[in-house]
Order: C-alpha cells, then sequence, then structure tokens
C-alpha cells in the first residue's frame, strides 16, 4: 500500500507546521469522506494530519451575537446544539437532513465543509476527471449525469457539492475561518467554494496549508425564520436532488430580507443573488416567489437527463418561501 | 412437543451474529494465509494486449500477479462466467483480468492498482431496446421455461375486446447487493481443496470446482455456515471461488478473496432489465378474452440468461386467447443472473400493474377484476391447482386493510401537499423442491443429530430444519442440535427458488419419522454409538405432478405523494399470503417483510443505469445504490391464511422466501396512481419522474 505518515496535531500552529513539513499532506477530520477517497485511490496524502483533538470543538456566542462553531465540532452535536436549533433553524435542519446517524456523529464542521463530490466519475480511477485528474476529461458530460449540476458547470466539469450544512452556510450569510502560513482570515461562505471553471481540481478559495478553523454564524441572521428542504430518492443517507435554504425578514408586510442558497444545483452552495434581488421589498406573495425563482433558475443549463432538477428546485424554494412567511406572519412554525 | 413446528422459534445463531462471533468466509485465518485484490477490465469490449506485472511486484508484500498469461489452466466451465484468467478476450467492463495476491489485503489493493493493463478495444453495444437488431427469440427462458406460448387466436382476440389495455413497462437492471460481499478462502493440503465460501450451495461449488481443476470431488470440502445474504447473487459459484482456488494453488498459501463492492455489480449477476408490453382484451365486465405479455431482455455475450418475465401470466388468469413470449438481446454487458424472484418479480409488475390500469378503464374495483378472472385450473398447463388462495388473500388483505369504500377516483385525496392513495396486486411464486439426503442420530445422552447441508443464508433454515426433525421424532426442539453448511454432510439441494424448506425439511423429515420407527422398535438402552437412520427424497421429491403448484398473495399499499418534490412515501404495506403450512411464524413473517421491503424499493428506489458511453452500471456503491433504509418503512405488516395443501411435501409447506417482492412494485404503483392520476411505467418510481409527470398532468388540466 501506499504508506503514508500520522502526524497528531495539538494546536492550529502544530497543524499548519506540520501540514508545511510533509508536502502533499491532508488534514484529517472524522475522515468520513477522506478515508474513503484514500481506499479509492482518489487521494493518495503523503501524511494525514489529524486535527480532530485541535481546540476547536465548541460552539460559543460572540459578545455581538454571532456563533462561532469550532471546525472540529461533531455534525450531530452542532445539529443539536440548542442556540443553533434555536436560532439557526435552517442550519439545524441542513446538518440532520445529511448522511446517517452514524456519519453525523463522526462528520467534523470543517470536514462537512471541505467533502468532495460524489460525482462516479471522479471516485473511479478507470475514467476520466478533470477534477481528479486535470485535463484527463469529464466522463460524467457524455455518461450518467442524473445527479449533476445544472448552474455554473464549465465544459470541465458538471459536478455539484454533495454538502447540505453548507446551502444552509450560505444562505445565512455565514462565514469559513481559516488559518495557515499567511494567518488567519475569514471569507463569506457563499465565495468558499468555487465554480469549476478551467480549475475543477480547485474545490474552495482554501489556499495551501490553510486550516478551516471554524465558521461563524452571524447576529445579522440570528433568529430569523430559516428553513432546509431537500429533495432525495430515499427518506435517509441519500444525497439530495436538490436541495434549498432560506432565512427570510418581513418588514411592515414586505420582504425586509431574503437569504436563499440552492443545493446539488452547481458545483458549489447556490446563492440566489438574483432571486434575492426580486424578492427584497416584495410583498411576500406566490407569485413573486415565482418571479423571484424564476429569475435565478432560467440561467440554468440542464443537461441530457438532469432538466428536472430546475423545477425540482424551484418547487422547492417556492414551498420553503411559502411556508417561512407562515412562520414570519404568525410567528410560529408552518 | 414445544418448539416444533408452528412455533416462532428463535433464530439458532442470532446470539452469535449479533455477538460478531459467527464467522464468515473472509474470517477464516490461517498461518501463512494471503489476501488477494481483482483488476477488472476497464474496456466493455476487446482484447488484452499485455499485463505488465513489474510495478506490483514490486509492491511491497505482493506475493504474484496472476493473470491468463499465467494462471492455472481450467477444465472449460459449463458456466462461461467463472473461465476467469483463461483467455485475453474481455467480455464486458469489469470482468477480472488479473489478480493480485499478497500478504495483506492493503497490499493486494495497491498491486492491483500497479498492474498495467494494455487492451486493443473494440466498440461496444450495450443499449437495450425493443427494436435492437440483435434480439431473437431463444429456445428457453430461464427455469427451462419455454420462451413463447400461444393459445387460440390471441391478437384477433383482442382487437374485438370491448375494454383493451395496451401498455410498455421498463424495469432497469438491479442488483442483489448483499451485506456480505461474495468472499472465499481456498487452501490446498496434499492435493486437497478445502474451501469457506459464500455461498447459497456449497454442494454446486464443490460440483463446479471439481470440474474446472480436474479434482474428484471425495478431494474437496467446501462450507458455508453463515451467510450474509445472497438474493440469488450467490446460488452459482462465483469468480471469487474460483480465483481463490487459483490462486491457493498458484502461491501454495491459503488465499483469501473478498471481492470488493465496487466490483460485485459487473461480475455476480444483476436482474436484467426488462421491456414489457402488455395487451389486456376484456369484455364489458371485466372476463379477460386476451392477454399478451411479450417481454424483452439483455444478456451478456458469454451467457444466455433470460429473466422469464412472461411466465406468471400463464398462471395468474384465465383468458381464452393469450400468447407470452421472451426476446432477448446478447450485449456487451455483464451477465445476468438470478435476482429474487426472477421472472416472477418483474413479470408480475407489468401485468399487475395492467390489470389495474384495465380495472379503471372499466371503472371496477381491481379486487374484483382478478376475482372475475380467477381461472379453474392453470391457465397454460390446464393443470388443476394443489392449492389456489389468491380470493381468499384479496379478500382477507381487503378486510386487514380497510379496503371497502375506497374512492376510486385518482388524484382526490389530499394532505395539505401531499396526495394520498391505495393500490392492490396480486402475488404468485410456483413451488419448487428438489432431492435431498439427511441423516438423523439418537444419541445415549438423550439428544438428536439432525446433519444435511442445507445452506442457512440468513432465512432460519437451521432454526426451522431442527424445528422439522424435533416434530417428526417427537421431541422438544432443545434435543434436536442440527448442522448444516458444509459438503461434508449429506448432500443436499441449494437455498435458491424458495425450495430450501421444501427440500430440505423433506429429507430432514423422513430421516427423523424413520429413525423415531427404529427407536419405537429398539428395545432397552441406546448403544454408545447412538442409533441413526438417513433419507434419500430423490424419486419423491423430484416426482413430476399431477397439480399445478403456486403460493399467492395479495399486497396492498398506501402512499403519500408529495406534490412539492415528488417524492413518494409508503404510509402502509401489508402483504396476505396463502402459501402452504406456514413453519416458524417467526422466520417466516421477517422473509415476508424482507421481500416485501426489496419490493419496496424495486418500486421507488432501486435501479442500477448501464452507462452507454463506458459500458458499465453507474451505481457500485451501497450511496448510490439505493435500498430501502429504515426512515423509508412506515407500517408493514405481513399475514397469512392457514392452507392444507397434502400434494407438497411432508410438511404441507410452500416456499416464502421470494413471494414478498412479487408484486409490491405494482401495488405502490397503483396506490401513486390512485394518489395522483399519474401512470407512470417505468421504475423506479423516483422524485425527478413523479415530479415530472405531476407537472404534465398539471399542465395538460390547465388546457
Amino acid at each position: 500500500m501506499k504508506e503514508f505518515a500520522y502526524v497528531r496535531a495539538g494546536s492550529v500552529e502544530e497543524a499548519t507546521s506540520a501540514y508545511a513539513a510533509h508536502p502533499g499532506s491532508r488534514y484529517l477530520g472524522g475522515g468520513t469522506n477522506l478515508v474513503d477517497l484514500m481506499k479509492l485511490g482518489v487521494e493518495t496524502p503523503a501524511a494525514l494530519i489529524d486535527v480532530t483533538r485541535l481546540p476547536l470543538d465548541r460552539v460559543e456566542e460572540l459578545p455581538d451575537g454571532a456563533l462561532r462553531v469550532g471546525a472540529t465540532v461533531r455534525n450531530s452535536d452542532l445539529a443539536a446544539h440548542p442556540l443553533v436549533r434555536d436560532r439557526y433553524p435552517a442550519l439545524s435542519q441542513a446538518l440532520l437532513a445529511g448522511a446517517s446517524g452514524q456519519l453525523r456523529n463522526a462528520a467534523t464542521t470543517g470536514g462537512n465543509l471541505l467533502q468532495r463530490t460524489r460525482c462516479p466519475y471522479f471516485q473511479d480511477l478507470s475514467k476520466p476527471c478533470n477534477k481528479r485528474e486535470p485535463g484527463s476529461g469529464c466522463g460524467a458530460r457524455d455518461g450518467v449525469h442524473r445527479d449533476h449540476a445544472v448552474l455554473g458547470h464549465s465544459a470541465h466539469c458538471i459536478a455539484t457539492h454533495p454538502s447540505d450544512m453548507a446551502v444552509a452556510l450560505a444562505a445565512l450569510d455565514g462565514r469559513v475561518e481559516l488559518d495557515g502560513p499567511e494567518g488567519a482570515r475569514s471569507v463569506p461562505a457563499a465565495d468558499f467554494h468555487r465554480l469549476p471553471g478551467d480549475r475543477p481540481e480547485q474545490d474552495t478559495e482554501i489556499r495551501p496549508g490553510e486550516l478551516v478553523t471554524g465558521m461563524l454564524l452571524p447576529a445579522a441572521t440570528a433568529g430569523l425564520p430559516s428553513a432546509y428542504r431537500k429533495a432525495r430518492d430515499r427518506a435517509s443517507y441519500a444525497f439530495a436532488l436538490a436541495s434549498v435554504a432560506v432565512v427570510l425578514r418581513l418588514d411592515h408586510g414586505v420582504i425586509g430580507r431574503a437569504g436563499l442558497a440552492f443545493g446539488a444545483l452547481a458545483h458549489r452552495p447556490w446563492r440566489a443573488r438574483r432571486a434575492e434581488e426580486a424578492l427584497l421589498g416584495a410583498a411576500p406573495t406566490r407569485a413573486a416567489f415565482e418571479h423571484a425563482v424564476e429569475a435565478e433558475l432560467s440561467a440554468a443549463q440542464p443537461l441530457r437527463d438532469n432538466a428536472y432538477k430546475v423545477p425540482l428546485a424551484r418547487s422547492l424554494a417556492v414551498d420553503v418561501l411559502s411556508r417561512l412567511t407562515d412562520t414570519a406572519l404568525t410567528g410560529r412554525d408552518s | 412437543m414445544t418448539g416444533g413446528v408452528g412455533a416462532p422459534a428463535e433464530r439458532r445463531e442470532g446470539r452469535e451474529k449479533v455477538g460478531g462471533t459467527a464467522r464468515y468466509a473472509a474470517e477464516f485465518h490461517f498461518p501463512g494465509g494471503a489476501q488477494a485484490w481483482p483488476v477488472p477490465a476497464v474496456v466493455a469490449r476487446g482484447r488484452v494486449t499485455g499485463v505488465d506485472t513489474t510495478a506490483a511486484l514490486v509492491v511491497p508484500g505482493v506475493l504474484a500477479v496472476l493473470s491468463h498469461e499465467n494462471a492455472p489452466r481450467l477444465v472449460e466451465p459449463d458456466d462461461p462466467t467463472l473461465a476467469v484468467l483463461q483467455n485475453a478476450r474481455v467480455p464486458h467492463r469489469g470482468w477480472f483480468v488479473a489478480l493480485v495476491v499478497a500478504e495483506t489485503l492493503e497490499a493486494a489493493r495497491a498491486g492491483a492498482a500497479a498492474v498495467r493493463v494494455t487492451y486493443d478495444a473494440e466498440e461496444h453495444d450495450v443499449a437495450l431496446t425493443v427494436s435492437h437488431p440483435g434480439v431473437y427469440v431463444p429456445e428457453e427462458a430461464n427455469g427451462g421455461h419455454p420462451a413463447v406460448r400461444e393459445q387460440g387466436d390471441p391478437d384477433g382476440a383482442f382487437d374485438s375486446a370491448a375494454a383493451r389495455v395496451d401498455v410498455a413497462y421498463r424495469v432497469p437492471p438491479l442488483h442483489n447487493h448483499p451485506m456480505e460481499p461474495h468472499a472465499s478462502t481456498a487452501r490446498w493440503e496434499d492435493g486437497r481443496l478445502t474451501v469457506h465460501t459464500s455461498s447459497q450451495g456449497t454442494g454446486a461449488v464443490r460440483a463446479t470446482l471439481a470440474a474446472l481443476f480436474g479434482l474428484p470431488q471425495e478431494r474437496i470440502v467446501v462450507t458455508a455456515e453463515h451467510v450474509g445474504g445472497g438474493f440469488g447473487s450467490k446460488g452459482t459459484p462465483r469468480p471469487d471461488v474460483v480465483l481463490a482456488a487459483m490462486a491457493a494453488r498458484h502461491t501454495g498459501r491459503p488465499v483469501t478473496v473478498a471481492l470488493p463492492r465496487r466490483c460485485l455489480p459487473a461480475v455476480v449477476g444483476h436482474r436484467a432489465p426488462t421491456l414489457h408490453r402488455l395487451r389486456l382484451g376484456a369484455d364489458g365486465d371485466g372476463r379477460l378474452e386476451s392477454l399478451v405479455h411479450e417481454v424483452t431482455t439483455h444478456t451478456s455475450r458469454i451467457k444466455e440468461f433470460v429473466e422469464q418475465a412472461a411466465v406468471p401470466a400463464r398462471v395468474m388468469y384465465a383468458a381464452p386467447h393469450s400468447r407470452t413470449v421472451h426476446r432477448v438481446a446478447a450485449l456487451d454487458v455483464p451477465s445476468p443472473s438470478w435476482m429474487r424472484a426472477p421472472g416472477e418479480a418483474p413479470g408480475m409488475y407489468a401485468l399487475e400493474s395492467a390489470m389495474d390500469e384495465l380495472a379503471v378503464g372499466l371503472g371496477m374495483d381491481p379486487i374484483e377484476l382478478r376475482v372475475r378472472n380467477e381461472p379453474d385450473v392453470e391457465p397454460d398447463s390446464g393443470k388443476p391447482f394443489s392449492s389456489r388462495n389468491l380470493v381468499g388473500c384479496l379478500r382477507e388483505g381487503a378486510r386487514r386493510f380497510g379496503w371497502a369504500g375506497r374512492d376510486p377516483r385518482p388524484g382526490t385525496r389530499r394532505d395539505g401537499p401531499l396526495l394520498l392513495g391505495t393500490g392492490v396486486a396480486a402475488a404468485t411464486y410456483p413451488v419448487l423442491v428438489a432431492p435431498s439426503t439427511a441423516t438423523a442420530r439418537a444419541r445415549p445422552d438423550g439428544t438428536f443429530l439432525v446433519r444435511i447441508n442445507a445452506t442457512d443464508i440468513g432465512t432460519g433454515a437451521r432454526t426451522v430444519l431442527a424445528q422439522v426433525g424435533a416434530d417428526a421424532l417427537g421431541v422438544p426442539l432443545e434435543q434436536v442440535r442440527i448442522e448444516v453448511g458444509s459438503t461434508e454432510l449429506p448432500s443436499a439441494s441449494l437455498a435458491g427458488g424458495s425450495s430450501g424448506t421444501a427440500s430440505w425439511g423433506w429429507a430432514v423429515h423422513d430421516a427423523c419419522a424413520r429413525l423415531a420407527r427404529r427407536l419405537a422398535e429398539h428395545p432397552g438402552p441406546l448403544p454408545e454409538q447412538g442409533l441413526g437412520a438417513s433419507a434419500d427424497t430423490k424419486g419423491a421429491a423430484d416426482a413430476e405432478s399431477d397439480f399445478a403448484r403456486h403460493a399467492f398473495g395479495a399486497h396492498f399499499a398506501e402512499v403519500a405523494v408529495d406534490t412539492v418534490t415528488g417524492e413518494v412515501r409508503v404510509g402502509r404495506l401489508l402483504g396476505v399470503y396463502a402459501a402452504g403450512r406456514i413453519l416458524n411464524p417467526r422466520t417466516a413473517r421477517s422473509q415476508f417483510v424482507g421481500g416485501m421491503t426489496m419490493g419496496l424499493g424495486m418500486a421507488l428506489t432501486e435501479g442500477s443505469t448501464m452507462d452507454a458511453a463506458f459500458g458499465d452500471f453507474n451505481e457500485s456503491d451501497l450511496a448510490s445504490y439505493h435500498v430501502p433504509v429504515h426512515a423509508d418503512i412506515a407500517e408493514i405488516d405481513a399475514h397469512w391464511l392457514d392452507e392444507e395443501d397434502s400434494r407438497l411435501n411432508p410438511m404441507g409447506s410452500k416456499g416464502i422466501g421470494e413471494i414478498g417482492i412479487v408484486g409490491t412494485a405494482a401495488a405502490i404503483g397503483n396506490a401513486v396512481h390512485h394518489a395522483t392520476g399519474v401512470r407512470l411505467r417505468e421504475l423506479p418510481l423516483s422524485p425527478d419522474r413523479l415530479l415530472t409527470g405531476l407537472l404534465d398532468r398539471r399542465a395538460q388540466d390547465a388546457l
């Protein structure tokens, strides 16, 4: 087998310097995706730097009312956290819609963000994949692509990002916190993942050696009505065919703030800025929702076998917007 | 007697399995044991032009690389899928072209990744269509059934029928995917071969290995004490056992071959896709005048396997004019094979969906339509039924389900965004039985030992056979020990075709009844070695019956279709069966409910997609091949009628392992139509298809 070094880091500094000391290494969280990819031969790290012992396992409330979620907080713990459930229901719902109970117990926040696409061509070394092997081609484009992207894809890659959590994070205006050789920084969650363009091997804006240390849930969306909904082939343990996260605030009967993100439609959680613009200031009617969602999805470029994703995403978004409006108007979950 | 036939005895090996001490084929570890990893072909058709093992052989721990260039020569097998590493031909993508043997699994896998195989690839053809130029009518379909049967003038009768249904259905390729992958551990010692394998029948494995390696069967021992599911895919020997024996011979080491999950879809069989055309012609009262069921399917280039999907139409309904046809095209696809209820599962999906369409067209209750077409004798053979209680199952199911008063109008019951509906379908499965042998021994300590090479693939067979033995002996169940799962035991048939309990139970019953008579005649204490008896049911179990023998059943489903997403949830699923005498209600219920769950998967979630560009199945792990999970199953229940049938076997039992999957998908599909008014004719009924159907219907309604 391909041997690899194993380093257990006790601090962010230890982790990043271990990364620098071992070219071609990978940070190891819960391992629910990385270890699978190693078995498949897709990932062949020279070293695994175990970051699960880092002191990043807490959810803490900041003075301004934001929540900081450490990168090693397990998905199941985060979903169950009272402040998350109370203030960011979309995030809790998204986490619980992901994977299975066993996987959520193991998977970390940082790992969830950095998981790779489940595109079957990416996982199969015998087939071309520009993400796995740049320049080799895309097997999915002419192959089986019912689950693939309808927005923002390129000639090089039609993969989708599989995370549920990241979709809610994008809609909630969350931020991803990073630390690395050039110091700490944070980027908006909606911009953290990339579109494939001509560099599909690059999933995110993370720089070499940088470590996800956590994510920030802003005070601005705390407590607003929010929800996540996912359509899938079976009731649990299936990736989304399409999903949507919505955050909504009504001001005097019109939409004062709207955050809308789609999952499973693109190479990244798809923040629906055009739809949000159309919603802002509008009365929360079904017609307004349909109009807004259409403004976003008219840009979709479905492939041979995934045209269904467009009406599915539309239907999900209008449904969640309608339900959240009821919640916002009545103060109760509908 | 306590614990005998009819008692809900607990699975004897349950504690071992739950505690993790039950040993499966890949868990037999021997000194010097090696692990192996296969190398699958990456072209769909062509020839291997070179196997460069240089890099693989320098991977630390790698012991050997076998390919067609150096592997032991085998006698040509009856089953061409077992002629592994014998020549350069690649009949389909995923066919094994090399095997790496190493000290550890990790080294074997790394070695396999380092083998460089070059190919001369040829154009491949994997797309099945009804009009494919390669389609032909085979001599027979699986199970020895004639490919074509015809009575009267089905076309003329159809054309003149008052009510007609002429529809096409599609069932995609499906995979068995048992939890335990196909695995074998083999070792050679002094010219003798011992194999621990995961199989539904070790007798067939031994016979096959004997033929392949030119050995007398007496020098081979094959065991399968515990098997983690098979569903038909372990009903025949698979490449793992041949490769393990080859590698063990080649290296002189015990070798374990546990096939990686991702390899399974290509090399252990699948349910072939079936394209159905159903034509039903009936009079105004719903009596069938004409029944035509034509099936087109695929097979591989190397092996003809024809899913016998039109066969249940020869059993189910009275129709004076009928035609049933199987057609097949040989493509560059993996070889299809048995999967739970081959023939009946896809065939009854199509037939029972079409019957529902006919009922809707006639404005008739679908149960009454079926009752009205109940035949007096088996329609195709003209034989009387040994017992047939389909109507009883439908009636009892209707009572339990609350069918009475059902509003037949589709698309009218709403619960918020959900559309609700109910559906029904019939089920049938033939009574199959094969000769077997068994021994029984009374021991001086008061216990009894029953020995038979039955295979318990998770069904509870060893428990039920002990119950049969206890009954025939007239002793409490606790006094009966049983040994199964080894060719060292009296030979018996395989666990397949829902025939196990009938076949093995018959031999166990006869051996134990004979022993009971000997004991009754035996004066005084038993000799030290005890007292034995044996039985061989040859001549009895395989005797031609004057009766048509089948189990029947009825499935009822209640569904909720989410109009937002097209997701279907089955709120209630009920099966009622008439399957002779139920020998153990605990394990029987598990069999029925398991079959129904698999039927739910067939209806809603399961399907393998042939990748036309690459020539393989797209779904190659359990994350992408969607078997139902717990959250998919709400209320599910199985009941049965007390059915006395003296024309079966000494226990009066019919097989129960497969009927649960038969018709289940039709019941769910019919319920989806009742809920939505949308009739989908292609499985699975996934959200993309349902939502598209709902939107199309909405658009039509708006016109």
